[in-house]
C-alpha cells in the first residue's frame, strides 16, 4: 500500500521538476500538477465564481453521478452543490427505494434493482431549446430510462428497456420531446420475448442484435411510453445526439465494435480503420411505425410512475413491444464511415455539422447535413450492412480537424462558431473553429476528461459564458482522502477568446454528462410545500383527531400525522413480535422547508423524510419484544428532540389490546369550556 | 446573480403588503428592512447588518397600535358572533391549529387560546395567523411569546378569509365560555 508521504518522497520536487521538463507523451495524471495548474488560473478566477452569501447561482447544473445512480444539481458559477436527486439508487437520507410509496419505482423484470448506473442527463425541449420541465435520464446497467421532475427535484417515473442491454445510448429527447431516443451500449441475441437468449459466444456475429428504442413524452405531463424500437445490426451503438434546423428529424449515434467481436473487445472491436455513424430519420421512423410497418412481440419489461398528488408510486408491467427492421423501412437509416471507435457524436448549433469524436482517430471529422442529403438524393453510396445504405466516407466529409490532441471524446458548441473537444489522453480541452477546422486554444485539465457542458451547448443558442468539464481522474486536486477520491468538475470562462481556469470542485460519484440552465427557467416553478388539502394518498390523516392505530391480522396500520414538535400519537402499544407495521405518517406543516423524518429502532430500511402536506410510509417489522422509540429526524424547531414517541411490541400471541393515544388528558378549568 | 423570493410566502406577502409596505418601512428608522424579515437568504454580505435574531431585535421597535404586522389593519367585527363563518373557522382550526393549540388555557406547543379575544386586538389575532415569522420577529407580544413558548409558530399558510374565520370562531370559543 502506498501512503501520501511515500508517495510525496517518491515525487519530490526534483522529480517534479523532471516530469515538467519531460514534454511529449502527455502521461494521465501527475505531469499536469504544480506549477502548471497555476498558471493556467486567473487572478481574477475567484470573483468570477463568487456568489455572495444570500445570492442565487445564475444556472442549475445537473451532473449525472454515474455510479451512485443519482443526479447532482450544482449552482454555476459557484460550484456549490445544491441537491442530490435519488433516480436508479435506494436514498436514506430521504428514504427513496425504502418507503412503501417509492419502493415501486426500482421495479423491474429482474425484480427490485435498488441501483444503476447513470450517465446522461438530457433537459425537456420546446423548440429545440431546455424548457425547465423535466430531466431525462438513462440507466445503464439494467436498462431504463427515468424522467426527472423540476418542479419538485423528484424522480416521478422510471421505465425499462426491453431488448437492450448497457442503455448507453440514451435518452436524447428530440426538440419538442416527441421522442426521448434510447441506445443499447451491448448488443446481445434477442429472444423476440423481450430479453435475450440462451446463445453460444460463438453465434455472436450471427445472433446478437441491438436496439434503438423510441420514447414518447405526452406534452403536458410528461408521462413516457415506448412507442417501437429499430432493430438495428449487432454493433454497440455507443451515443446519440439529435439534430436542429435542417436536420431537426434526425437523430445520430455512433457505433463501435462493427467487427462484432464477442472477446477481448479491446482489441477485437478495435480492427476496422472505420467504424459508423448511424442516421436515423426518427419522423419517418414514426410514419412508418404508424403505417403498420411495424412488427410485435412478447415483452416484459416495468414502466413505473409516482402520482403527485399522492406521493404513491405504482408499477405496471407492459407485454408487448414492437419493432421496425431497417431493412423493410427504406429513407429511414444510412450509414456514415466514421474514423476508429467514435464515441461522442455532437451536432453544432446550426444543425448543419456533426462532429464525431474517434477515440482512437487522430483526426476530428466534421459530417455535413446538406452534403449528407445530397448524397442520398444522388445514391452516393459505398455499399449496405444489413440492407442499411453506407454512404462513401468522401461524399459525406466537411473536413477533419488535424492533430487536434489525444483521444478526443466530446464536442459542446458556444454559439459563436467555436466548438470544444476534450482530450482524454491529453487532458485538455481543445477550442476550435467551425469555420476553418483550425484548432485556436488549449487549456489543460485535471485530469482526463470525460464529457464537457456548455450550458445549452447542445442546442441551437448556447449560453456561451461557462464551461464544465467532467474529469475521470482527481488526483492532486484535492486533499487526500485514501485512495479514492470524488471525481471533480472544473468551470471554465469561455467569453473571450482565451479560455479562462475559474474553478475546481469535487463532485458525487463518477460524473458523465451534464446540464445547464438559466436558473430563471426553473427556480420560480419549484414547489416550496405540498397543499395538504390536495394529498391523495389513501392513508393520509390530515387532522390529529384522525389519527388511527389498527389491526388487520398480522398486519398493523398506523395513520399518524407530524407536525413541529410532535408526532400523533406518540405512545402505541398492542403491536406484537412479527407483525408487519405500517406508519403512514403525514406532516402537517403547510411551510417551506420543514420536513419531518421519521425512524423507529432497529427497521430494516431506513428513516423516512416526509415533505409538508406529503404522507409516506415506513414498514417495520419488530423481531423482539421491548419498547422500541421512535423519533422525527430532520431538525425542526427548539423542540425537535422532544419530538419522539414509543411502541411496545408483546410477545406473538399476548392479549395486550391496541391502544395509542397523544397527551394525557387533564383536567379543564371550568372558565374555558371547549365550544358545543 | 439573479435573486428569488427566499419565503414561500413571500411573493404573495409582497403582493398583499404593497400597500402596507411603504408605512411600515417608513416608521422603522434602523436597518432592518422589510425584506430582511425572513431571514434566510435574503440578506448579502454587502446588506447583512439586517441579520434577524434576538441581538438585533432592540434596535428595530415597531410602533406597537396593538394590531400586529401583516396585512390586517382593520377588521369588521360584529356585536354577536357569526354562527356560519365560526363553523367554518373551527374546521380551519381542527386542520390547522388544533395540532399546538388548545382551545382551554393549556399550553401544549403554543398557548392556549381561551380567553384570546380579550387578549389581543382582532387585528394582531389575523395577523398572528397569516405572518407568523415576522410577528414573532418584530411585535413585541409575539416576540415575548416566542422567548415563552421556543416553538416559532408554523405558517399554514392560512388566507386572509380564512383567518377572519379563524378569528369569529376564536370570539365563539371566547363568547361561550
Amino acid at each position: 500500500m502506498e501512503t501520501l508521504i511515500s508517495k510525496f518522497k517518491k515525487v519530490a520536487p526534483k522529480a517534479a521538476l523532471l516530469m515538467a521538463v519531460a514534454a511529449g507523451a502527455a502521461l494521465q495524471g501527475c505531469n499536469k500538477s504544480g506549477g502548471e495548474s497555476d498558471k493556467a488560473v486567473d487572478s481574477d478566477a475567484a470573483s468570477a465564481v463568487y456568489v455572495a452569501p444570500g445570492e442565487h447561482d445564475e444556472l442549475y447544473s445537473f451532473l449525472s453521478g454515474g455510479f451512485n445512480g443519482q443526479v447532482s444539481v450544482y449552482g454555476i458559477p459557484s460550484g456549490r452543490l445544491l441537491k442530490i436527486i435519488p433516480v436508479f439508487s435506494q436514498f436514506p437520507e430521504n428514504g427513496y427505494g425504502y418507503n412503501e410509496e417509492t419502493k415501486p419505482m426500482l421495479q423491474t423484470s429482474h425484480g427490485f434493482v435498488p441501483w444503476d448506473d447513470l450517465h446522461h442527463p438530457k433537459l425537456s425541449r420546446t423548440d429545440g431549446m431546455a424548457d425547465g420541465r423535466w430531466l431525462f435520464v438513462n440507466g445503464n446497467n439494467t436498462p431504463r430510462v427515468a424522467r426527472v421532475d423540476l418542479k419538485t427535484f423528484e424522480t416521478v417515473e422510471i421505465m425499462e428497456i426491453p431488448n437492450s442491454a448497457g442503455n448507453h445510448c440514451s435518452p436524447y429527447p428530440t426538440n419538442n420531446n416527441e421522442y426521448v431516443i434510447a441506445g443499447t451500449r451491448f448488443s446481445v441475441p434477442l429472444d423476440m420475448k423481450g430479453g435475450t437468449a440462451d446463445v453460444s459466444m460463438e453465434e455472436y456475429k450471427d445472433k446478437f442484435r441491438g436496439s434503438i428504442s423510441f420514447i414518447k413524452v405526452d406534452k403536458e405531463d410528461g408521462d413516457m411510453e415506448l412507442d417501437f424500437q429499430v432493430l438495428v445490426p449487432g454493433f454497440d451503438y455507443d451515443l446519440a445526439n439529435g439534430g436542429k434546423g435542417p436536420s431537426n428529424d434526425w437523430v445520430f449515434f455512433t457505433t463501435y465494435n462493427t467487427e462484432k467481436s464477442g472477446t477481448l473487445k479491446e482489441l477485437g472491436a478495435s480492427q476496422n480503420d472505420r467504424d459508423y455513424l448511424a442516421a436515423i430519420n426518427w419522423k419517418v421512423a414514426a410514419k412508418y411505425a404508424a403505417e403498420g410497418k411495424a412488427h410485435e412481440m412478447p415483452a416484459n419489461y416495468y414502466h413505473n410512475k409516482l402520482d403527485h398528488g399522492s406521493f404513491q408510486a405504482k408499477s405496471e408491467v407492459k407485454k408487448t413491444v414492437r419493432y421496425l427492421l431497417p431493412e423493410e423501412c427504406p429513407g429511414m437509416m444510412y450509414l456514415i464511415p466514421a474514423p476508429k471507435s467514435p464515441h461522442g457524436i455532437d451536432v453544432d448549433p446550426s444543425g448543419e455539422y456533426m462532429v464525431v469524436n474517434g477515440k482512437l482517430a487522430s483526426s476530428l471529422p466534421v459530417f455535413s447535413f446538406s452534403k449528407m442529403q445530397k448524397a442520398i438524393e444522388n445514391k452516393d453510396f459505398d455499399g449496405e450492412v444489413n440492407g442499411i445504405p453506407v454512404f462513401k466516407y468522401e461524399s459525406v466529409l466537411q473536413g477533419e480537424v488535424k492533430e487536434p490532441g489525444l483521444g478526443p471524446l466530446h464536442t459542446e458548441f458556444d454559439g459563436k462558431g467555436n466548438a470544444y473537444s476534450t482530450m482524454f489522453v491529453s487532458s485538455e480541452v481543445v477550442k476550435w473553429s467551425l469555420k476553418d477546422l483550425q484548432v485556436k486554444d488549449r487549456i489543460p485539465v485535471y485530469y482526463s476528461p470525460g464529457h464537457l457542458m456548455i450550458p445549452g451547448g447542445d442546442t441551437e443558442k448556447p449560453y456561451g459564458k461557462y464551461l464544465v468539464v467532467m474529469n475521470k481522474i482527481t488526483k492532486d486536486r484535492f486533499l487526500p482522502t485514501g485512495p479514492e477520491l470524488m471525481h471533480s468538475a472544473q468551470l471554465i470562462d469561455i467569453s473571450g477568446e482565451k479560455m479562462k481556469m475559474l474553478l475546481d470542485f469535487p463532485t458525487v460519484a463518477e460524473p458523465h454528462y451534464a446540464q445547464a440552465i438559466q436558473a430563471d427557467l426553473v427556480a420560480p416553478n419549484s414547489v416550496k410545500f405540498h397543499k395538504l388539502d390536495e394529498n391523495t394518498h389513501p392513508n393520509a390523516v390530515k387532522n390529529e383527531k384522525d389519527v388511527s392505530v389498527t389491526r388487520n391480522g398480522k398486519t398493523v396500520t398506523v395513520k399518524m400525522t407530524a407536525i413541529r414538535s410532535h408526532l400523533t400519537p406518540d405512545n402505541i402499544e398492542g403491536i406484537q413480535v412479527g407483525d408487519t407495521v405500517l406508519f403512514h405518517v403525514t406532516n402537517l406543516e403547510q411551510d417551506w422547508d420543514v420536513p419531518h423524518g421519521f425512524a423507529v429502532m432497529g427497521a430494516n430500511n431506513a428513516e423516512t423524510l416526509i415533505m409538508p402536506g406529503a404522507t409516506q410510509t415506513l414498514r417495520w417489522v419488530p423481531k423482539q419484544e421491548g419498547v422500541y422509540p421512535f423519533y422525527c429526524t430532520d431538525f425542526c424547531s427548539a423542540l425537535h428532540q422532544e419530538m419522539q414517541g414509543y411502541v411496545r411490541v408483546s410477545p406473538k400471541g399476548s392479549n395486550v389490546p391496541i391502544k395509542f393515544r397523544m397527551g394525557e388528558k387533564k383536567p379543564v378549568p371550568p372558565a374555558t369550556a371547549s365550544v358545543n | 446573480m439573479k435573486k428569488y423570493p427566499s419565503n414561500p410566502s413571500e411573493s404573495m406577502m409582497n403582493k398583499l403588503f404593497k400597500p402596507l409596505r411603504l408605512a411600515v418601512t417608513a416608521m422603522l428608522f434602523s436597518t432592518v428592512l422589510f425584506s430582511c424579515s425572513s431571514g434566510d437568504g435574503e440578506n448579502t454580505a454587502a446588506t447583512g447588518q439586517g441579520e434577524s435574531g434576538l441581538a438585533n431585535q432592540s434596535e428595530a421597535p415597531a410602533a406597537d397600535d396593538g394590531k400586529g404586522i401583516g396585512p390586517v389593519t382593520s377588521v369588521e367585527v360584529g356585536e354577536g358572533v357569526d354562527e356560519a363563518l365560526a363553523a367554518e373557522g373551527k374546521t380551519i382550526f381542527e386542520g390547522k391549529c388544533s395540532a399546538c393549540h388548545q382551545l382551554s388555557d393549556q399550553k401544549i406547543v403554543g398557548p392556549g387560546l381561551a380567553g384570546i379575544t380579550d387578549r389581543r386586538k382582532p387585528e394582531w389575532i389575523m395577523n398572528m395567523v397569516i405572518n407568523p415569522e415576522e410577528m414573532t420577529k418584530k411585535d413585541p407580544e409575539a416576540k415575548k411569546l416566542l422567548a415563552e413558548h421556543l416553538t416559532q409558530m408554523t405558517n399554514q399558510n392560512i388566507s386572509e378569509s380564512d383567518a377572519r374565520a379563524l378569528l369569529e370562531f376564536l370570539r365563539q370559543n371566547d363568547q361561550n365560555s
